[in-house]
């Protein structure tokens, strides 16, 4: 079976409810979008990210009410570094979206989601614990996996995979 | 007073801990704290060939390996766009509601351990013998299967298995009704778990609850049904909820799941198909034995998918299956080499567990307990 090329023109994702939805209200929220395997993704500028997960919950037409996952995926030494990765999940449409964020590697942080999900709590502190991001408005931004005091954060891609740093 | 309970605590079936804020033996605020068991899962499978990290996928949850396998194969076999033949699919399904009846039969004894039943534990355990012994049949190994390959099986179930399963697939509805008359009606048990530890659907919506934890508040939602993989679209079954959100509710979930799973079992074996159980994909499927040490060409593609794995096209998956415990997905990114370039594994338990304050807060400490034990808990899956 051969794999369908990625769409990534926006004109063509217009149809999909998210897109359209966030289009109309801020086309400057949206950095881009692919369609790819059948999983769509939306690019979402970061100081945004909080407004777009309201606004996607709260969507009358397709509320995106679960958001299953947060994760990040570290590219370096590429810049942008980081992809903060969010895919949230409409319950009554059967529909899921992937968000995601790009952030410089210079003290990556963005506004924390927990204030719209409360599940987006363990999440986040994972996120923060192994890779370093920060998210601002956290109630409790700690180490949740590693120790409290330990260095450093294991799934950026400059920490070694064996040995000791 | 701060009550320390764990990680060393029988009732937190595993190394949780809870630290417990209480006034008298109301409590005034409660707080997990996890980490204990991080193995660092993720990172090492980017050092890993995509198909070295199916056997890393069974340590995650040892009470459903062949689920974390699946959900793991399926991600890499839709980057790979690969196709796979519908008897793998129908034996991935009956091994997988076979690991449901495991996994759920482990967390009835041992809640109900946990809450004074005793017996309980006792007869559960002799019906999960029964389904390893499966297990060990048709993979050589009870506990850590390894048995889902990308692109199929491993190998083809050996001869008499489906007549053992189905063996044991007829006895055991008898046996549900063992366990059911021993808790559902008892009164000690209904004290214990109706009205305890309540959440309201729109609470377990928002803080990521998934499976029986969200059924039992009445959200009707199962990815078996609503988002099919695998082959689930053939498959006819009732999805379980309960309105009440307490343990209780909870607990009827999952036992009604065990006999939803157990025809789901019978339905695969009536409608076994024939055909082969691994993909027509020279590059990613190991040959046969056979072929391999009489044909040149399946020797070299042995010796390269040993060496060198196989490189996967660029991209990005979410696969997300029903695991007994909600929600599991894995998050697959490729960047066209041997070696995954991350993958994320969202666990189910990891966001029900948020849910235990909510649950918790201004009840008594033995509730504690029982609310623990009603979410289903694994933390190798918690902290990977």
């Amino acid at each position: 079976m051969a794999l369908a090329p990625a769409i990534t023109d926006l004109d063509q994702l217009k149809g999909h409810p998210a897109i359209g939805n966030l289009l109309a209200w801020n086309p400057a929220v949206v950095e881009g979008a692919k369609f790819d395997r059948e999983e769509i993704t939306i690019y979402v500028e970061h100081s945004f990210i909080r407004e777009v997960c309201v606004l996607l919950r709260d969507n009358p037409e397709c509320p995106f009410n679960f958001l299953a996952d947060v994760t990040c995926v570290d590219w370096y030494p590429r810049e942008p570094r980081f992809e903060v990765v969010y895919h949230l999940l409409s319950i009554p449409k059967k529909e899921r979206v992937r968000l995601k964020v790009r952030l410089q590697s210079d003290s990556p942080a963005l506004d924390s989601v927990t204030p719209v999900w409360a599940g987006a709590n363990y999440f986040e502190r994972e996120v923060f614990d192994l890779f370093g991001v920060r998210f601002i408005g956290h109630p409790y931004l700690r180490r949740i996996q590693m120790p409290e005091d330990w260095e450093g954060h294991p799934l950026r891609k400059d920490y070694p995979v064996e040995g000791y740093r | 007073m701060i009550l320390n309970m764990g990680p060393q605590h029988p009732s937190t079936h595993g190394v949780l801990r809870v630290i417990l804020e209480i006034d008298g033996e109301n409590i005034v605020r409660i707080m997990p704290d996890i980490g204990y068991l991080h193995t660092g899962i993720e990172k090492t499978c980017e050092a890993k060939f995509y198909q070295q990290i199916v056997t890393l996928t069974d340590r995650i949850d040892y009470l459903c390996p062949l689920t974390n396998n699946l959900c793991y194969v399926l991600a890499v076999e839709k980057l790979l766009g690969l196709e796979i033949p519908p008897k793998a699919q129908w034996i991935r399904v009956l091994l997988n509601e076979l690991t449901r009846i495991n996994s759920h039969l482990v967390w009835l004894g041992t809640h109900a351990l946990d809450i004074g039943a005793m017996t309980v534990f006792l007869y559960c355990f002799r019906e999960r013998e029964d389904i390893l012994r499966l297990f060990e049949m048709v993979s050589g190994q009870r506990m850590m299967t390894s048995y889902f390959r990308i692109g199929g099986l491993a190998l083809d179930p050996p001869i008499g298995f489906f007549e053992k399963t189905r063996e044991f697939s007829n006895r055991f509805p008898s046996k549900v009704d063992e366990y059911e008359n021993l808790l559902t009606g008892n009164p000690i048990w209904g004290m214990r778990t109706k009205g305890v530890a309540r959440i309201t659907a729109e609470d377990a919506l928002a803080l990521g609850a998934s499976g029986p934890t969200l059924r039992g508040s009445g959200v009707d939602f199962d990815l078996r049904r609503d988002m099919p993989y695998s082959g689930y679209e053939n498959f006819k079954f009732k999805i379980p909820t309960s309105t009440d959100g307490d343990v209780f509710a909870r607990y009827i979930c999952r036992v009604q799941e065990l006999r939803e799973s157990n025809t789901i079992v019978q339905q695969a074996l009536d409608g076994m198909p024939e055909g082969p159980t691994k993909a027509d994909a020279p590059k990613v499927v190991l040959p046969d034995r056979e072929k391999m040490k009489t044909q040149m060409e399946a020797l070299i593609y042995h010796f390269k998918i040993i060496t060198e794995g196989f490189a996967v096209p660029e991209g990005e998956i979410y696969q997300a299956v029903e695991s007994p415990r909600g929600e599991m997905g894995y998050y697959v990114v490729s960047d066209g080499t041997a070696k995954p370039y991350r993958v994320h594994i969202r666990a189910a338990c990891l966001a029900n567990l948020q849910a235990l304050p909510t649950m918790c807060e201004g009840r008594l400490i033995a509730d504690v307990v029982a609310a623990i034990g009603s979410i289903d808990i694994v933390l190798g899956e918690i902290d990977r």
